[in-house]
Formats: structure tokens, C-alpha cells, sequence
């Protein structure tokens, strides 16, 4: 099977309601690695995901995976900032990917159960999703997005509604997902996640992307002035 | 009051001695509403999900005339319905007028409007909810639909009691086209206008007390079969 990425994207600029929100951008994301998605609020960090993840509509620019778009589109997925809680138990809302692609419900309910062993909810599958904590519905979201085995997994600041034990957990299970061969992109404006995860880091501001670094080297040395801020932790302006 | 006591009396009497005409005209009146609700239901909730999934030029304009048509004058329906289905209408060949089934199908129209435009309020904020994940999920329209007419059934089935109580309390047009023949057409609302035009108001008051217990044991009977209530928001 031919993988996904690389992705291009090539002077793509993203609009709504006439404000220009990202872009123009050119951008090519390699077959491997954990991309952190860096910079301020409004910096454009969930445009590009959702750019990524053909979610938002291009306007100029193209934007290219190695494989046809629609076959694209199948082979990820995406974690929100605010998990969707669909009115189901725990277990039915971690089985419904699988049930869209017209899996039987027995067996989507099984893999549903490895999945939530998997990021330890075992307990709450037949408890309404409602009833979760916040920690505990993005941990179900995470496994609603690894069900269906995506190779790349997008993740929009999962972790910034969690407190830290939550935040841990999360970021050990991404850890292990991209130790077993899944390209992972993420945005974070928490510099210490952002270390603790990259191997490489995009950051953007006001809709431009700035840098596209390897890890160590942005944290070391940035090549602009605003990631120098951002970095030190100062408000860019 | 002292019509109102021997209504009350009468709709005693009537229930207790299982008075048999009142138990046909009783089915036949639930026959024909629940009937009625189960069709619209079949094209209301779907219609519902599908203006509140969908975006094209004139959504506004059907959702504004969807809810004028909330208020349907039921006399003005009846009177079409029986054009069309008398002898000399389009579907006169059925010979349908003056049949439960044309009762019906007065009642369909009168309640799916009401039932697509409850579903449509429930099924948009659900829609609302689920957006990002039905889209990042790559849902077909259909796949879309079935799912927020499936979580959103706690609530649709309030559009689904709207419905009922519109038609088992309806009179004006199931009058017109059923034409209250005994043992045929007659049905409590039916009933209770030929025997107020009567002036045995005690009669007419029992059936009225029927119709509305009626009306109140099948409700408590939904809820309780659907744990309305019982489990939280849904």
C-alpha cells in the first residue's frame, strides 16, 4: 500500500466570510515524524489541520497527497479540541467509525473494547459518554480516532481543556501510536508538550507559516524573531 | 356545573360497562391518529434531518412555509381532500371518501408538517453538536441523517406526541371526509359534535372525558415504554 503522505501544499490560502485566515502557504509534510503545530491564538494552527484533513475548503493553491484525495481522506483522522460526545455509551461511541464502514456491530463492539483497554476506559464502555470527565472523553475520542487505524493522526490541542495527569496519559499514548509507525500531527501553544513530543515543529503566525524546523534545532536556536518570543514565553505582537 | 358532574358520571358509566359502541368509536379513532402519526412520522422525521443537514438557495423559505403550515386549517383540508377524492376528483376511481383510509390521509397532511418542523429544531441543534465529527468522519448525506434521527429519537418522539395530539383531537376534517357514519367513519371527536348537535350533552361530555384520557394514557404509555425522563438528556 502506497502511504499518504507526503502532503503538498503549494500557495494554498484559506478564506471565510472575506478574512484571509491562512496562507498563502507552501508546505510538504514527510512520510514520518511528530509535527507540533506551534504559535499564538489565531495564528492559524486549526485551519491548517483542518486543511490537512480536507476538512477546510481550499481557495487557490493546490494540495496534494501521494494518493487520490478521497482514498486520502479514509486513511486519517482528527482529534478536536472539544471531543464530540455523541448521545451513545462509551463503547457505541468508539464503534461508530467502524460502523460507518459497514462493520458488523458485534464486531465493531469488540474492537471498541480493545480499543478502550487501550487507553484504559475499560470500565466506562456501557456508561453513557455524558457521564465522562473531560480527560475521559478525549481519551474516548482518541480511541474513536484509532479504531479505524488511520496512518496519520491529526490532533487539534487536545490537552488544552486537561490538567496535567490527563495531559500525561494522552501524550503516552501518542508517544506509543507514533512508536508504532503513526505520522502524527498536532497543535499545541504549550511549549513544554511541544518539546516532551516534536521531531518536528511548524510554527505560524497570523496565518503564515515562519518556520518548519526540525525539533531541537527550533528550540535551540529559532530562525525568527517571533519564534525567539513565543519561545521565551513573551506575548507576540 | 352540573352538566360538567353528569358528563363526568356518563364517562364513568360509558368506561365501566365497556359500553361496546364507545369501545369501536374509541379504536377506531386511535386506528386512524396513530396511523396518521406513524406515516408522517416516515416523512416528516427524515424530511426534518434532511433541511437541517442540507444547505441550499430557498432552506429559509421552506423552513418558514414548513411552519405556517404548522397551522393548517383542518376544515380547509378535509374540503380538499374530499374534492380529490370524490367521484368526479383525480382519485375519485378509488372510491376512498367516506373510508377510514381517507381519514388518514386528511390527518397525514395536517400532522407531517408540524412533525417535520418539531424534528427539524430537534435534529439542527444535534447537528449543531456532531458537525466536525460527522464531517471529519467523511459521512455520506444519508449516514448523516440516520444518525441524528437515531441519537436524536428522545426528542423526536416529542414531535412524534405533537403529531398525536393534533390529530386524535381533530375534528374538522376527518368530518368532511369521513362523514361520521356509523360504524363506519365515526369516531370520538366525530361523536362528541353530533351529540352536542343533539343536545345530550352528558353523552357528549363522557366521550369528550374518553377522548382525553385517551389522549393522556397513550402519552404516559410512550414515555414510560421510552425511559423518557427516566435517564437524563436522553
Amino acid at each position: 500500500m502506497v502511504a499518504i503522505y507526503p502532503i503538498h501544499l503549494k500557495a494554498v490560502e484559506v478564506r471565510k466570510s472575506g478574512k484571509c485566515l491562512l496562507g498563502p502557504l507552501d508546505l510538504t509534510l514527510a512520510p514520518e515524524g511528530f509535527t507540533i503545530v506551534m504559535g499564538p491564538n489565531g495564528a492559524g494552527k486549526s485551519t491548517l489541520l483542518k486543511t490537512l484533513h480536507g476538512m477546510e475548503r481550499v481557495r487557490g493553491g493546490t494540495r496534494t497527497w501521494a494518493v487520490p484525495e478521497t482514498e486520502a481522506l479514509t486513511r486519517q483522522a482528527f482529534v478536536f479540541q472539544t471531543p464530540v460526545v455523541m448521545r451513545r455509551t462509551v463503547l457505541d461511541n468508539v464503534a461508530y467509525p467502524l460502523t460507518l464502514r459497514g462493520v458488523s456491530k458485534p464486531e465493531a463492539q469488540a474492537a471498541a473494547q480493545g480499543w478502550l483497554s487501550v487507553v484504559g476506559l475499560s470500565n466506562a464502555a456501557a456508561q453513557r459518554a455524558s457521564d465522562l470527565s473531560g480527560g475521559e472523553r478525549q481519551k474516548m475520542a482518541l480511541a474513536r480516532a484509532l479504531i479505524t487505524e488511520p496512518e496519520v493522526l491529526l490532533l487539534d490541542e487536545p490537552c488544552a481543556n486537561l490538567d496535567g495527569q490527563a495531559t500525561r496519559e494522552i501524550e503516552n499514548l501518542l508517544l506509543n501510536a507514533h512508536e508504532n509507525g503513526m505520522r502524527i500531527v498536532m497543535a499545541t501553544h504549550d511549549n513544554g508538550q511541544a518539546r516532551r513530543l516534536a521531531s518536528e515543529v511548524l510554527f505560524l503566525h497570523k496565518g503564515k507559516l515562519l518556520e518548519q524546523t526540525p525539533a531541537p534545532q527550533f528550540f535551540e536556536t529559532p530562525q525568527t524573531p517571533e519564534a525567539t518570543a513565543f519561545i521565551a514565553g513573551d506575548i507576540v505582537a | 356545573m352540573g352538566d360538567i358532574l353528569q358528563g363526568l358520571y356518563e364517562a364513568g358509566r360509558l368506561i365501566v360497562t365497556l359500553d361496546a359502541d364507545l369501545l369501536e368509536i374509541s379504536l377506531r379513532s386511535l386506528y386512524v391518529t396513530l396511523t396518521a402519526v406513524a406515516i408522517a412520522a416516515l416523512i416528516g422525521l427524515p424530511m426534518g434531518a434532511w433541511l437541517a443537514v442540507r444547505r441550499f438557495r430557498y432552506r429559509r423559505s421552506v423552513i418558514a412555509l414548513l411552519n405556517a403550515l404548522m397551522g393548517l386549517p383542518p376544515v380547509v383540508v378535509g374540503l380538499i381532500v374530499y374534492l380529490l377524492l370524490s367521484r368526479s376528483g383525480p382519485f375519485g376511481v378509488f372510491g376512498l371518501l367516506f373510508t377510514p383510509t381517507a381519514m388518514i390521509i386528511a390527518q397525514v397532511i395536517i400532522i407531517t408538517p408540524l412533525v417535520a418542523s418539531i424534528a427539524h429544531q430537534a435534529i439542527r441543534e444535534l447537528w449543531a453538536e456532531y458537525h466536525d465529527l460527522l464531517i471529519s468522519l467523511n459521512t455520506t448525506r444519508g449516514q448523516r441523517m440516520r444518525t441524528l434521527i437515531w441519537d436524536g429519537r428522545r426528542a423526536l418522539l416529542t414531535a412524534a406526541l405533537a403529531g398525536f395530539g393534533r390529530g386524535i383531537g381533530e375534528v374538522g376534517a376527518i368530518m368532511i371526509v369521513g362523514g361520521n357514519i356509523d360504524h363506519v367513519t365515526r369516531v370520538l371527536t366525530t361523536a362528541i359534535a353530533l351529540e352536542t348537535g343533539k343536545g345530550d350533552f352528558a353523552l357528549a361530555l363522557g366521550l369528550g372525558f374518553v377522548l382525553i384520557f385517551l389522549a393522556i394514557i397513550v402519552n404516559l404509555l410512550i414515555h414510560s415504554l421510552s425511559q423518557t425522563e427516566v435517564r437524563g438528556r436522553w
